[in-house]
Formats: structure tokens, C-alpha cells, sequence
């Protein structure tokens, strides 16, 4: 990796724990070329091209279908499992067997070691396994092809951008530095009290367990949140509020599997960043932005391909590192 | 992000060093803020707060367990004690999943003892140890649910088992206790007014009524399949429907006691294997249950007292 890279990488964490993200301090040498190359296309042919991209274009939900596939699959097999008893997919997902094999949520078992301070050999079990996992399928992936919170939270920013189009509410931003700070309230909460505090208002427990074993009255708790994303700032809990998703970022920092930025085809009109679900995370495809003429797109993306779906060019894919110079 | 949408400033112009140049700057530098850009700061520094305010308010119902500890509820076999099964349970509800005759429920928010927590409604559905190897304990990933302690956890005075209790059930087999080394709680005659057994009656019909889905393991219909409590009717001269029913060897029996007024009466007596699964307070055929569980108990009398002290083999 080269230092401009390097950089990036590091900065991509900060930008995870809530820093706002800055203009490049370096960019290399190549992608200065690519930048000025560009600046140079005359204005004639480059509107152009964009219209005939524009006109060539190909609406694809593909990785969209995919990715509710895998989150629906996954959540109803837990209760077909439960329901038909064929001892699949147990329990819930703050914790699981499936097929026997323990999986544990890594924020499920974190709030658990702290508060119980004694680690049975299961829980290291399932937390290992699941550890692995997230590393391997990329982190915060967790968040968009798994959790079912996310799911519904993704109907209500459609909901929420409908009612911005029609001028009768605006997305209130919120300091996203919020929710480093939810953790460490949550993980001191945890250890002092010695009770798992964040499991009682968590909405993906709440919403797993309701899928398996029946709705309770804490539902009302995740409609709570999903008005207050509707109505007043754009997917709230899972930006400024979500300890499970910091606590899965941190796993994607060392993940091979992410989205990739191509700054050659490139149009930098931004459709991605206004479908993406943490557009803090694709700052790079602003003009002039790239540090090189590909880069990865941090921890705190999700990977659920939105942007790879939404891009006409192709600029942005999926991306697992290491494995194309191996093919 | 902020770079969206940004309005020119149609607000009288305070800070002159700022316009034109600035209008456009996004979050990479930072030159001085325009009134509005304060104001917008500011509201979100309010929205923060606020956002704050609500998750943390919201999270504090997550303690409401353990304002309720005094008033516990019976937790499946093999709990820890209530505060450190508060801290270890991961709320999956694999317990719930294992358990054949549906036991275990999952709380609530309003039941105040921890959303997502595992008890047991002993009333509406005992744990009748049907599952033999007590299915829950395996099942648990986290070990709220433990045959065996660790070292680091004391065990309560009473608390502790004097011999591995023996499962009725299997008293035939190799192997035929349950591996519980600790209780759940104990029972009690708790209304004794109202115990047939005491006023010398019998009971005929349904234990619990047409409508009540208890399920129960009956050795004499089938060992592994529990059937509807109200599928099974009684006919017995005197009442001793716990006794006939609890899963456990020599846990209860119908002795022949003195009132204090100098009279013989038989009464139900409960005795130190008693593991407080829950059956004697389901299938008690009054309303409500002369005997029932009390939750968390230990075994106290005071010659037992002395000899639980005994046994603590921890």
C-alpha cells in the first residue's frame, strides 16, 4: 500500500469515529494526472458523454435483491426454525447455533463480558467464530445484510426522503462523533453496573427476538425510533446512535472485502453519495478527492452495494483484496 | 457531511470577511462561520443533546430489573443468582427453543425484569423436567444457565443441593438424577386455608379446568411426550395431587401433621430435594394455588440450615 493510501486508511478510522472528512492533504502522482486530465476534457464533449452514458444507462437493483434476500433469508430462518423445530438456526441474534456451531454477536457478548467479567468457554467459542466471519465478509456488512432494524430503517429514509421532497420535513444532522461516544457510555455502563444495559433498548435484539418468539410491547420502543427517522433526522440510530455497528466497523478495518473506487470513468455527479447510507464513507468520488486512481472505501461503509447498483460508470464495485492479483 | 444544499445566505450579511470566497468551502477548511453556519452549529450541537437525552432515558428502563430484584420471578433451572444471571444472559432465548413443554418466556418491557430475560410462569406452565437432561442448561451459550458454578461464584447457604436430586422419571436408569447442583427455589404452602389436603378432601375432574394448555409429563401415558394437563382427570378420595405429581424423588409428601388447636390433619410437607421446578404450584387444582413457589428461596429450617452448611462441597 502506498503512503498516500496509507493515510487515507488511517484517516477512514477517525472518519468512522465521527471526524468529518477532509480534503486530501496528498494525492499521488497518477491520480494528480487522472484530476488534471479531467479538469481538461472540453465541456462540450464531457456533457456529451454523460448523456450518452445517461441514455445507455442500466437501473440495476441487483445487489439491492441480494442483499434483502440474504437479510430476510437470514432472520426467517431463525423462526422456521424455531416454528417447524428443525433445530437449524437456534436462538436469536445476539446469540446463536447454527447447526450446532455457537455464534455469538460480537456487541451481544462484549456488553455480556463486561458486565458478567467471567468468559465461558461458549461464549469465546461463538464470539471467535463470528469474529472470523465479520472479518472475512467485511465488518459493518453485519449492518445491511443482516440486521433486521436496518432493514426497516431503510423504508423509513424512503419515507423520510418522500416528505423532503414534498417540503413537509428536512433531514436534521446530527454529531456522528455521537456515537463513539454511545459506546463508551454503553461498554462503562456495562462494566459498572454489571448489567447489560444497551441489550434493553437495543432494536435488533428487540426485533430479532420479536421475529422468533413473538411481538411485545418493547417493539414500541423501535417504532419510537423509526418515527423519529421518519419525521426528524434521517436514519438516526444507525448513524449517530448504533453501538453494534461501531463494534462491526472495527472489525472491517482489516477486512478484504469492501467497495472500490475507480477514478478513471468517474463522472463525480454524486448519485452514489445520495443513495449511500453513510455517505461520509464515499467522499472520495468529489472532484479531486482521490487520492489515487483506486481506492477503498472505508470501515463504516456497509457493503450493501447501493452505490454499486446506483454508479452508470461502473467506478465503484466489490472488491476483495488480494484476490484479484491471486485470479 | 455538510456540503448539501447549503442556501446562499439570505440573511442580512453579519460577517463580511466571509463572502463569496467561503460560500462554497466545504468541511475542508475552515474559515471563519457565517451567522447562519453558527446558527445551524448550534441547533445541531441542540439536536445532539437531545438525541443523547432520549437513548440515554430510554436505556435507563434497561435498570428497571434491577429496581425489581426484590420481587423475582422464577428463572429456569440452573440460574445463576439473580444479579449475575442479569449480567450474563445475552437474550437469545435458545432456552426457550429447547424446552418441550414451552416453560420458559421471554420478558417483556413492562415486566420489568429485563427485556428479552428468561422466567418461568410456574402457574401457567412448570418446567416438569420432561426433557430429562435439562435441555435449557446445554442450550445456554453464555453459562446464565450452569449444572456447576464456576469457583469465582459463591453458592448461597441452602442454595446448594444436599444430594443430586433424583428424577422420578428416570429412577430406572443408570443414571438417575438431575445434574443440578443448585435450586430455583423452593416450594411453600403458601395459603393453607385453602388446601384440600388440609380440609380432608378429595378432588375429581380436570386439575386446572377444560381450558388451561398446561402440559405435563404422565410416566403412565407416555415418558416423552407431555400431554394437556386438562386431557388427564383425577379421582382421588383425599387430595395429593403435588405429591402424585412432583418430578422429584421424596421433594414432597402428604404427612400427617398437628394443628395448633391440638388436632390430626394431613397436610402437604416439602422436603430438602425440592428444586422448585414449579409442578406442585401448576397442577394445585384451587384458585388461586395453595402452593407455590417462592423464587430464589433456599432451603431454611432449622435442622436443614445447619446440615446445607454442611454440604456446601462448592
Amino acid at each position: 500500500m502506498s503512503d498516500v493510501l496509507k493515510r487515507r486508511f488511517r484517516e477512514q478510522i477517525m472518519v468512522m469515529f465521527g471526524r468529518e472528512p477532509k480534503k486530501p492533504v496528498q494525492i499521488a502522482e497518477r491520480a494528480v494526472r487522472a484530476h488534471q486530465l479531467k479538469r481538461m476534457t472540453n465541456k462540450a464533449d464531457l456533457q456529451a458523454t454523460k448523456a450518452h452514458m445517461r441514455a445507455h444507462e442500466v437501473k440495476s437493483t441487483k445487489w439491492r435483491n441480494r442483499r434483502w434476500a440474504t437479510l430476510l433469508i437470514s432472520n426467517l430462518l431463525f423462526t422456521v426454525s424455531f416454528y417447524f423445530d428443525i433445530q437449524l438456526l437456534e436462538g436469536a441474534l445476539t446469540a446463536s447455533r447454527f447447526i450446532g456451531f455457537h455464534l455469538i454477536d460480537l456487541n451481544s457478548a462484549l456488553q455480556v463480558m463486561l458486565a458478567h467479567k467471567h468468559i465461558i468457554t461458549n461464549l469465546l467459542i461463538g464470539t471467535g467464530t463470528v469474529l472470523v466471519l465479520w472479518i472475512l465478509l467485511g465488518g459493518r456488512s453485519f449492518c445491511s445484510w443482516v440486521c433486521p432494524y436496518h432493514l426497516l430503517a431503510e423504508w423509513a429514509e424512503k419515507l423520510h426522503l418522500y416528505l423532503v421532497k414534498k417540503k413537509l420535513v428536512t433531514d436534521q444532522t446530527i454529531d456522528r462523533r455521537l456515537r463513539s461516544v454511545f459506546w463508551i457510555i454503553f461498554a462503562v455502563l456495562a462494566a459498572a453496573t454489571g448489567y447489560t444495559v444497551f441489550e434493553a433498548i437495543s432494536p435488533t435484539g428487540i426485533l430479532s427476538r420479536a421475529l422468533i418468539y413473538g411481538p411485545g410491547l418493547a417493539l414500541l420502543w423501535v417504532l419510537a425510533l423509526l418515527v423519529f427517522e421518519v419525521f426528524f433526522s434521517k436514519r438516526a440510530w444507525c448513524r449517530y446512535a448504533c453501538p453494534i455497528g461501531l463494534t462491526y466497523g472495527v472489525v472491517g478495518i482489516i477486512s478484504p472485502l469492501r467497495i472500490k473506487y475507480k477514478l478513471d470513468g468517474c463522472f463525480h455527479e454524486g448519485d452514489c453519495r445520495k443513495v449511500c447510507l453513510v455517505p461520509h464513507v464515499l467522499d472520495v468520488v468529489i472532484k479531486g478527492r482521490a487520492v489515487d486512481i483506486e481506492v477503498p472505501i472505508g470501515p463504516d461503509c456497509t457493503r450493501c452495494g447501493l452505490c454499486v447498483d446506483t454508479c452508470p460508470t461502473g467506478s465503484l464495485t466489490f472488491e476483495v483484496k488480494g484476490l484479484s492479483k491471486l485470479l | 457531511m455538510s456540503d448539501d444544499k447549503r442556501l446562499p445566505a439570505d440573511a442580512t450579511p453579519a460577517a463580511p470577511a466571509t463572502n463569496g470566497a467561503t460560500k462554497k468551502v466545504g468541511a475542508g477548511g475552515t474559515p471563519p462561520l457565517s451567522k447562519e453556519r453558527r446558527q445551524q452549529a448550534r441547533r445541531r450541537v441542540l439536536r445532539t443533546i437531545l438525541l443523547t437525552g432520549g437513548v440515554m432515558g430510554a436505556a435507563l428502563s434497561g435498570f428497571l430489573p434491577l429496581i425489581y430484584t426484590q420481587k423475582q420471578r422464577l428463572r429456569p433451572p440452573g440460574a445463576l443468582d439473580e444479579k449475575d444471571f442479569l449480567s450474563s444472559c445475552i437474550k437469545c432465548g435458545q432456552c426457550v427453543q429447547v424446552c418441550p413443554v414451552s416453560a420458559i418466556k421471554l420478558a417483556d418491557l413492562v415486566d420489568g425484569i429485563g427485556v428479552g430475560a428468561p422466567y418461568i410462569d410456574a402457574r401457567a406452565q412448570a418446567c416438569d423436567f420432561s426433557c430429562d437432561a435439562v435441555q435449557c442448561i446445554l442450550a445456554c451459550p453464555t453459562g446464565s444457565l450452569t449444572y456447576e458454578k464456576p469457583d469465582f461464584l459463591s453458592v448461597r447457604a441452602g442454595a446448594a443441593m444436599a444430594t443430586k436430586p433424583i428424577l422420578l422419571a428416570k429412577e430406572q436408569d443408570a443414571e438417575p438424577t438431575l445434574n443440578l447442583a443448585e435450586r430455583i427455589g423452593v416450594a411453600r404452602l403458601t395459603r393453607p386455608e385453602i388446601c384440600l389436603a388440609i380440609q380432608g378432601k378429595g378432588f375429581k375432574g380436570q386439575a386446572r379446568g377444560s381450558a388451561f394448555k398446561g402440559r405435563l409429563r404422565y410416566m403412565d401415558v407416555d415418558r416423552w411426550k407431555p400431554i394437556k394437563v386438562a386431557d388427564h382427570p383425577y379421582d382421588v378420595a383425599e387430595c395429593d395431587l403435588c405429591v402424585r405429581e412432583c418430578p422429584v424423588k421424596g421433594a414432597i409428601s402428604i404427612e400427617t401433621v398437628f394443628a395448633s388447636d391440638g388436632t390430626q390433619r394431613k397436610s402437604p410437607v416439602v422436603h430438602e430435594p425440592c428444586v422448585g421446578c414449579g409442578v406442585c404450584e401448576m397442577i394445585c387444582p384451587v384458585e388461586p394455588a395453595a402452593i407455590e413457589i417462592v423464587p430464589g428461596e433456599v432451603w431454611r429450617t432449622a435442622a436443614s440450615e445447619k446440615a446445607s452448611v454442611g454440604a456446601n462441597k462448592s
